[in-house]
């Protein structure tokens, strides 16, 4: 058995034969799962400590600083110092808060962040679970995380965590719409929901290109609604700093305020992967059509590569804006939600279904 | 919350109690902001003053005049020059004492700078209050250079302390004129890239376009001046109606806008910033020769009487009082601070508005807490 | 159709002005140059605060142990927060006669506010003040410092036509 980085489908399925054959079904399953598992839970916390990282030093360049330097060479290991602090800081009880809410809050959010990455194809055969309606399954568990933030705000026995759990709430039913409807947009284009087969549909060329004048409108719409649907800058109202000192999570500390922090940066890179993936070509490498040569060349850099360089200039898109912009107020969220995004939305969908019908597409 | 004292008439069923500080990020020091809330919109706001309170007027009442100046660097510690230099006016005037004009012109190019340096700051925390962090760095980059011509000159960046009855601590610098040109060669190419980032930005003028408003007579009678008086149009530069320092010598602009929103509020001071630099530019080349300071007696006493003596700080008026017995002390003190007066109308600005608008309002009324409770 | 049109105005208005703001911190992200941190404290070395630095008062002696401070109080007196305590002791002379001299010059860094006063009346200019500026002890005690070396005298006055202070 070889092992091909172009192609994990062989891969995987000899994992599975030799489990299968060798143990009785159901504890194979089980070690499959467990496997997996493991794989994304590790994935999960190298992701985030980079991201972690990232957002600090893309900050610190816009705001002409260095940024964190001090923990290991130009301090790559200061997430984990932070993350260390973090583990063994005290968690503080509230007084009157409703403790099993209280504490079930920050796992809800780690859990739907948790599923949705599921369905993230990350190669060719490298993806957890390939539903045929994998787009719907995304926004499904994703829209989950709203109601960890409802319960922590909620349950905290704060003012300001329940002012920023309502408003997160208001946001995200809002800008739910606006997320579903620009993919939609693509799934039109792709005729499929199947994430493993909207990225072949990309083969001759990535959706953004061959969907042209519809696919870009479509792209900023989903980038504006998903930055929203993340709770992140400038549509952090439910954290507002400056406003609710820190929203939701204001009396959450230790592990459990690490677990927000982590599921933000976790929510941020599952939305910029499924804009990678539907827009973008998700790990599909930069093909022209005709171009067989070109074609050939791009071929050559793994899967893995081109689907984590999309996502991460994806995540440096949000970051700009989110240390460029003034925050909006929660009535000016909802106009632009209501006024601007959806009936834009509306109308690039009849585009694109013109475009479809009429085959204007490339 | 058992310690909250809450008149339960005043307060309707519905009504949502915040307390927003004394330490919260936004009231940018130890001010309480009791706000009774509707939902999100804010029904009555109360300001609970005191948490910084030092009790600086009853101390001057033991410090000769000299030693209170290094006090009022600590009232508005943004514009410690220009308080620094109410109390000096306030003494030469008392005991008729003529300046040298090099003291005069000295005065007036610090003064400028400090309101420059205390507009950039605000700008930054502006900016910070409606969350684009990015802009604190760079309103505290360009402050930087201001300070380091400052801690050149004076010895000290924040707090200075450079004015003494009868002149100045100690004359300039020699690098002093140099720096001061090349930072306004700077600034001149920096203060665009502020508009750019903040002044057209779609979401800012949303946030601020017809937040706070606060009518002409209200402003006079709430007594708000400075920027946030002129945004409503209440001409009220105490540098161009009653100039002091070399302040009728050069040729500037008083900004005056109607409408009395935050924006206008915003924009009065980016303008201002402006006209800063213009003064300083008709200054810096013409800074007669002479000295630094007269010679003073050692020991300063005022004749008995009241002497009032107010300038333009960076926030409004600034006046001292001083009510004095003919001894070395002052019998009484008191500080009139602009930010007391612009914080009595957030009341006026702030309630109907959202939370997030309240933000927006004190970032815009540019509060310093030390001034407020001194 | 009016209407249409301003929706359409105020749409690409409002995108222009925000990627006008994106611009300046994108211009900001690409120029690593414009990072104006200083390195603190690996820069310690070459760090040179200006010359009028107001850091700590101190008195500088000679290379003959020797001060110009005559004990007379005067900065004790226009220090603002009693940051300032001479003490000072009657030692008798060779010929006979006793003379006030200083003992110990007491200054409290805790409670100086660098106003200055006390360097600009001091007749001798026998203080100063120092550029030093990391003042951070683990201990207050350590914030109350005699100036004065042990053993210091005071310069015999050369006499010399002092400086008229302006």
């Amino acid at each position: 058995m070889t092992f091909n980085i172009y192609d994990f489908t062989s891969f995987n399925q000899w994992i599975d034969k030799t489990l299968y054959d060798n143990l009785p079904s159901f504890w194979a399953l089980i070690i499959e799962m467990t496997l997996i598992g493991v794989a994304f839970l590790l994935f999960y916390a190298v992701i985030g400590l980079f991201l972690v990282y990232a957002e600090r030093k893309v900050c610190a360049f816009i705001q002409n600083r260095v940024g964190p330097n001090r923990v290991g060479p130009y301090g790559i290991f200061q997430t984990i110092a932070d993350f260390i602090k973090l583990l063994m800081k005290e968690i503080i009880p509230i007084n009157n808060a409703d403790k099993f809410l209280f504490n079930l809050a920050p796992f809800i959010v780690i859990i739907a962040s948790f599923m949705a990455i599921a369905a993230i194809p990350f190669g060719k055969g490298l993806h957890a679970i390939d539903f045929n309606i994998g787009i719907f399954y995304v926004m499904a568990v994703s829209s989950l995380g709203v109601v960890g933030i409802l319960l922590a705000g909620w349950s905290s026995n704060n003012k300001y965590s329940l002012i920023g759990a309502m408003r997160s709430g208001a946001q995200i039913v809002s800008y739910e719409l606006s997320v579903g409807l620009s993919m939609v947009t693509m799934v039109i284009l792709a005729g499929s929901m199947q994430l493993s087969e909207i990225v072949e549909a990309q083969r001759n060329g990535w959706f953004i290109f061959t969907g042209h004048i519809p696919a870009f409108i479509a792209f900023v719409i989903f980038l504006i609604a998903s930055t929203a649907e993340t709770n992140r800058g400038p549509f952090d109202l439910a954290e507002a700093e400056s406003e609710l000192t820190a929203g939701f999570h204001t009396e959450y500390s230790g592990i459990k305020f690490a677990f927000f922090f982590l599921a933000e940066y976790m929510n941020m890179f599952i939305v910029a992967s499924i804009a990678a993936t539907i827009f973008w070509g998700g790990w599909m490498p930069l093909h022209i059509g005709g171009w067989v040569g070109f074609n050939h060349a791009m071929d050559f850099i793994p899967p893995f590569f081109w689907y984590m360089g999309k996502t991460l200039i994806v995540i440096f898109l949000m970051m700009w804006f989110k240390w460029t912009f003034p925050r909006l107020r929660i009535d000016q969220l909802l106009k632009l939600e209501w006024k601007y995004l959806l009936p834009i939305n509306l109308f690039n969908i009849i585009l694109m279904a013109l475009v479809v019908l009429m085959g204007w597409h490339f | 919350m058992e310690d909250i004292i809450i008149n339960e008439n005043q307060i309707k069923q519905e009504e949502y109690i915040v307390n927003m500080g004394p330490q919260h990020p936004s009231t940018h020091g130890v001010l309480r902001l009791k706000i009774s809330l509707k939902g999100e919109t804010v029904e009555h706001i109360e300001p609970h003053c005191g948490y910084i309170h030092r009790g600086i007027e009853k101390m001057c009442e033991r410090l000769t005049y000299q030693q209170i100046i290094h006090l009022t660097d600590r009232l508005d510690y943004l514009s410690a020059h220009t308080n620094n230099e109410a109390v000096c006016l306030l003494v030469e005037n008392a005991l008729q004492i003529e300046v040298p004009e090099r003291v005069k012109y000295i005065r007036t190019i610090l003064d400028e700078l400090t309101r420059l340096a205390s507009h950039q700051l605000w700008w930054c925390a502006f900016g910070m209050d409606l969350g684009a962090l990015t802009t604190y760095f760079y309103g505290l980059r360009d402050r930087e250079l201001i300070l380091d011509i400052f801690e050149e000159t004076t010895g000290a960046r924040l707090l200075q302390s450079f004015n003494t009855p009868g002149g100045l601590m100690n004359d300039i610098h020699p690098n002093f004129i140099k720096k001061v040109k090349e930072f306004i060669v700077h600034f001149r190419k920096k203060l665009p890239e502020y508009d750019e980032l903040l002044t057209g930005n779609v979401i800012l003028r949303e946030r601020t376009n017809d937040i706070g408003l606060l009518t002409l007579e209200e402003a006079i009678s709430y007594g708000v001046t400075g920027p946030s008086g002129r945004a409503s149009g209440f001409a009220c530069d105490v540098r161009k109606h009653h100039p002091y320092s070399a302040y009728d010598k050069v040729d500037f602009k008083e900004i005056l806008y109607t409408k009395g929103d935050c924006f206008h509020r915003y924009k009065a001071r980016v303008e201002e910033m402006w006209e800063s630099m213009k003064i300083i530019e008709q200054l810096i080349d013409n800074i007669p020769e002479g000295d630094y300071a007269v010679k003073m007696k050692p020991i300063i006493k005022l004749p008995e009487g009241e002497y009032y003596q107010r300038v333009e700080a960076a926030r409004g008026e600034f006046g001292v009082y001083v009510l004095s017995t003919g001894e070395k002390y002052p019998y009484r003190v008191k500080f009139r601070s602009p930010n007391f007066s612009n914080l009595s109308a957030i009341n006026k600005l702030g309630a109907g508005h959202k939370i997030a608008d309240l933000v927006a309002i004190g970032g815009s009324l540019d509060l310093v807490i030390p001034d407020i409770d001194r | 159709m009016n209407a249409i049109l301003n929706y359409l105005k105020e749409l690409f208005g409002g995108i222009k002005t925000l990627l006008t703001g994106m611009k300046v911190t994108g211009y900001y992200f690409v120029h690593p140059k414009e990072i104006i941190t200083q390195q603190y404290p690996e820069n310690r070395k070459t760090l040179k605060m200006f010359d009028r630095f107001k850091g700590e008062v101190t008195m500088p002696h000679d290379e003959n142990n020797q001060h110009k401070c005559t004990a007379c109080g005067i900065c004790e007196i226009n220090c603002p927060n009693g940051s300032i305590e001479v003490i000072s002791k009657q030692v008798e002379k060779a010929d006979g006669k006793t003379k006030k001299e200083l003992d110990v010059y007491i200054y409290k860094l805790s409670m100086c506010t660098f106003c200055g006063i006390c360097i600009k009346v001091c007749p001798q200019d026998a203080i100063t003040f120092s550029q030093g500026f990391e003042h951070a002890v683990f201990n207050k005690e350590k914030l109350i410092k005699t100036l004065n070396k042990p053993g210091s005298s005071l310069k015999e006055k050369v006499k010399e036509v002092k400086e008229v202070i302006e």
